[in-house]
C-alpha cells in the first residue's frame, strides 16, 4: 500500500512492521516525531512493544543493551548530541554482540548549536563496529530498517540506519508499505543464540585478559568481513519478496564514464540530476552513492573506479586535520590498484547548507578544468 | 527498640555464589552478595556495573555466580536492569528478580541520573547499593558516600573529606518508591528479611547495605563484621525502612555506643582530633534525632 509519509513517520512504520519488542528512546530534533509516533501507537495498543521512557540517550542505549541481552528485539533512534552521548555504549553493544538497530537522523554536531544535517555525528562512530547504512529516500529507510534486523540478528552485530535530518525526516514522499505477513516471513521472531536465562545461567562481558580479548576482536572483524555477503543475501531475498533492490554502492550512468561523482545520503539524487544535464551536454560522467559505509564496499569500489579517469568525492563531513572521511576511505581502497583514478576531495553541505545542482556542477567543473587537485580539501560554496 | 532483640527468620542454606572468587579477605561486598542471593534464590538475574563487584566475580571464562550475571557500564546499573526487565516481560518470563547491584560510586555518583529516572518511573527492579563509602576498585578515592572526616586517596590525611555523606536514602524516598531500606552485613537476618520483603513488592525497591572494605578503610581483614556492627550500634549507620517515601520504621537499634568506638578501629579515621570526633558524634546524634522525627 502506497502512502505519502515523512521520513520520521516511515521509521515508526518500519519499527512496527519489524515487530520490535522493546523501544528505549529520548527526544532530540530532528528525530523527535519518531519517539512521539511510537509512543502514540504504543499507548493505543497499535504497537505491541514495551516503550521505556528513559531520561537520556545514554540510558536509552543501556536499556536497549539490557533488553537485547534478555533476548528481545529492540530499537532506538537519535541524532547528533544524543548519538555522541551514547558513544561508550555503542562500543559496548558491539563487544556484547547484540543485534540492536538504531536510526540516526543525521544532524551536525555542536558547538555552535545547530539542528541541520551533516554526517559528522554518525561518521564519528565509524570505529565502534556498527554496520552503517546511509539512506537516500524514505522508502529506503523503511526497507533498510527491516533488512537491518535480518542482517544484525544473523551476525550478532548492531546496525545504524542514517537518514538526512529534515531533507528526509521532515519531507513527505510516497512510500510503499509492505504487508505485515510478508515482513513476518522475511523477518521471523528473533531467536538469540544465548541470553539471560535463570535455567541456563551465564556470566556476560566480565573482565577479560589479553589472552582472550584479541580473539574476540578478531571475531568481530571476521564477522564484519562476512557481513558483506550477508548484506547482499538479505538484499537479494528482500528483492524477491518486495521487488526493491539495494546495493552497498549504488551507481548511475557509469557506462564509459570518465568522471565519477561520489556522494552519500540525499545529495545523491541531486548528483544524478547533474549527471543527466552533463550527459546531455556531452560529458561522459556518472555518479556513485555510498549506501553502506560499514562494512565498507571495498570490492565494489575497486571494480567500478578502476577504469575511471577522475573521481570526485563530495563529503558532507570533515575530519579536521585530514580530509573528508569518505574521501579518505576511498583513497585507501584505491592505493593498491595499478590503475588509479585522480581523486578530488570536496566538502559541502555542512550544518544543513543546501547542496544544490549548482554546487555539484561546480565540483564537476573543477575536475574538468584541473589535472589534479590544488589542495587536499576542496571546499565548495565556502566564504573565505 | 533499644538493645538486641531476637530477629525472626533464617538464612537459607543454598549457596548461589561459589568459592574461587577474587575478593579480598574480609570483603563486605562479597558477604552482601552471598546473603542477597541466598535471600532471593535461583530466579535472580544480576546486573553489575564497573566496581569491585564486577572484578571479584572472576575473570573470563571464570565466574563465581550461579545465577545469570550481566556486566554493564559503570553508570548504567539501573538503566540496563530496566532493559533486562523489559526484555523478560515481553518474552513472558515471569517470577524473576532483576537485581541491580551497584557500589556507592555507581549509585550515589555516576549512575544517580539513571537510577533516579528508573525510580521516578517506578520500574520493576530491585536495586542494591553495596556501600563501602569510596571508589575501591580504582584504589580508594572519595565518592559522595564517603563520610565527613574520612581519608581516601583523593581526600588525603591533611585534607580529609570536608562534606557529609550524601543522604541517598532520603533521595530515594523523595521518589516515593514503594520500598527503601538500609541494611548491614553485620545483621544478616535483618538484611535477608528486607530483601525477601522487597522481592515480593512490585516497583523500584532500593536496599543500601553497609559493606566494610578492609583495604579501603585500613582495617584488619578479620574485623569487618565487628566494624559493621559498631556502625549500627553507634547509630552512624542506622537500620531502617521507608515505605512509599513516608512510612519510616527503624528495624533494629542495638545501641547506642559512642561513635568513637567505631571510628578508632579504622585507619581511614586515625588522623581525627578529639574535637573532630566530637563533631562527628554531634552530627550522628542530630541525624538520629531527625530520623526519630520521621519515624514519629
Ligand atoms: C565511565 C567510567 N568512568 C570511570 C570508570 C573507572 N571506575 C571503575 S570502578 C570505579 C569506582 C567504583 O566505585 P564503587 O561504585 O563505589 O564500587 P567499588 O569499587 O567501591 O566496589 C571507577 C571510578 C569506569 N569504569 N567508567
Ligand atoms: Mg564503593
Amino acid at each position: 500500500m502506497k502512502k505519502i509519509l515523512t521520513g520520521n513517520y516511515t521509521v515508526s512504520q518500519a519499527v512496527k512492521l519489524s515487530r520490535v519488542e522493546v523501544i528505549a528512546a529520548y527526544p532530540i530534533t530532528p528525530q523527535t516525531s519518531v519517539v512521539e509516533k511510537l509512543s502514540e501507537w504504543n499507548a493505543s495498543g497499535e504497537l505491541k512493544a514495551r516503550f521505556i521512557k528513559v531520561e537520556s540517550e545514554h540510558s536509552a542505549m543501556a536499556s536497549c543493551i539490557g533488553a537485547s541481552a534478555a533476548g528481545a528485539r529492540v530499537f532506538t533512534a537519535t541524532s547528533a548530541q544524543g548519538l555522541a552521548l551514547m558513544h561508550e555504549l555503542l562500543h559496548w553493544t558491539v563487544g556484547a554482540r547484540l543485534p540492536i538497530v538504531l536510526v540516526n537522523v543525521n544532524r551536525a554536531m555542536a558547538a555552535p548549536w545547530t539542528v541541520w544535517c551533516d554526517h559528522n555525528d554518525s561518521l564519528a562512530q565509524r570505529d565502534t563496529g556498527w554496520l552503517q547504512f546511509y539512506c537516500e529516500s524514505n522508502q529506503e529507510v523503511l526497507d533498510s530498517v527491516i533488512q537491518a534486523y535480518r542482517i544484525s540478528e544473523e551476525i550478532q552485530l548492531p546496525s545504524m540506519i542514517m537518514m538526512d535530518g529534515f531533507f528526509l525526516s521532515h519531507t513527505s514522499e510516497p512510500v510503499d508499505i509492505p504487508d505485515q505477513k510478508d515482513v513476518d516471513t522475511y523477518l521471523p521472531r528473533r531467536e538469540a543464540p544465548y541470553t539471560l536465562d535463570v535455567d541456563d545461567p551465564h556470566t556476560f562481558y566480565g573482565g577479560t585478559v589479553p589472552q582472550y580479548y584479541a580473539e574476540m576482536r578478531y571475531k568481530i572483524q571476521k564477522t564484519m568481513e562476512e557481513a558483506r555477503g550477508v548484506v547482499n543475501k538479505a538484499a537479494l531475498e528482500f528483492k524477491e519478496t518486495f521487488g526493491r533492490s539495494y546495493n552497498p554502492l549504488e551507481f548511475y550512468r557509469i557506462e564509459d564514464a570518465g568522471t565519477l561523482i561520489v556522494s552519500s545520503g540525499t545529495m545523491a539524487g541531486t548528483a544524478r540530476c547533474v549527471v543527466d544535464e552533463l550527459r546531455d551536454e556531452g560529458y561522459s560522467v556518472g555518479a556513485a552513492r555510498i549506501r553502506i559505509f560499514r562494512p565498507f564496499p571495498v570490492e565494489e569500489i575497486r571494480q567500478a573506479f578502476g577504469g575511471v579517469h577522475k573521481v570526485g568525492v563530495i563529503d558532507r563531513n570533515i575530519s579536521f586535520g585530514q580530509t573528508g572521511i569518505i574521501f579518505q576511505e576511498i583513497k585507501s581502497v584505491l592505493y593498491t590498484e595499478k590503475e588509479r583514478p585522480l581523486l578530488f576531495g570536496f566538502i559541502a553541505g555542512l550544518g544543513g547548507r543546501d547542496v544544490t545542482m549548482a554546487t555539484i556542477r561546480r565540483a564537476f567543473e573543477y575536475m574538468n578544468t584541473h589535472d589534479e587537485p590544488e589542495e587536499p580539501v576542496l571546499w565548495l560554496d565556502i566564504k573565505r | 527498640m533499644v538493645g538486641y532483640q531476637k530477629i525472626e527468620g533464617r538464612i537459607p542454606e543454598q549457596e548461589w555464589l561459589s568459592c574461587g572468587h577474587l575478593a579480598c579477605p574480609g570483603c563486605g561486598e562479597k558477604l552482601a552478595m552471598r546473603l542477597a542471593l541466598k535471600a532471593l534464590g535461583k530466579r535472580t538475574i544480576l546486573v553489575v556495573p564497573a566496581g569491585c563487584s564486577a572484578v571479584v566475580d572472576g575473570m573470563f571464562p571464570h565466574s563465581s555466580s550461579m545465577v545469570p550475571f550481566l556486566h554493564t557500564a559503570f553508570e548504567t546499573t539501573a538503566s540496563a536492569a530496566v532493559g533486562v526487565r523489559a526484555g523478560l516481560d515481553v518474552r513472558g518470563v515471569d517470577n524473576v528478580t532483576v537485581l541491580a547491584w551497584g557500589g556507592d560510586g555507581a549509585t550515589f555518583d555516576i549512575g544517580l541520573q539513571a537510577l533516579s529516572a528508573a525510580a521516578e518511573r517506578n520500574e520493576n527492579i530491585l536495586y542494591v547499593c553495596y556501600d563501602n563509602e569510596a571508589y575501591m576498585n580504582t584504589g580508594i578515592q572519595r565518592s559522595s558516600a564517603t563520610p565527613w572526616g574520612a581519608w581516601t586517596g583523593t581526600t588525603p590525611y591533611d585534607h580529609p573529606k570536608d562534606r557529609p555523606k550524601k543522604d541517598m536514602m532520603a533521595i530515594m524516598a523523595a521518589h516515593k518508591i514503594p520500598y527503601a531500606a538500609s541494611a548491614s552485613v553485620a545483621f544478616p537476618e535483618d538484611y535477608v528479611n528486607k530483601l525477601k520483603k522487597a522481592k515480593a513488592i512490585f516497583g523500584t525497591r532500593y536496599v543500601q547495605v553497609f559493606s566494610p572494605c578492609p583495604s579501603g578503610w585500613k582495617t584488619p581483614s578479620d574485623i569487618s563484621v565487628k566494624v559493621a556492627r559498631l556502625a549500627v550500634e553507634s547509630r552512624i549507620y542506622p537500620l531502617y525502612e521507608i515505605e512509599y517515601g513516608k512510612r519510616y520504621t527503624i528495624t533494629l537499634d542495638p545501641g547506642p555506643i559512642a561513635v568513637k568506638e567505631y571510628l578508632k578501629l579504622q585507619g581511614r579515621f586515625r588522623h581525627l582530633t578529639q574535637a573532630e570526633i566530637d563533631q562527628i558524634q554531634h552530627n550522628v546524634d542530630e541525624t538520629w534525632e531527625e530520623l526519630l522525627e520521621k519515624v514519629r
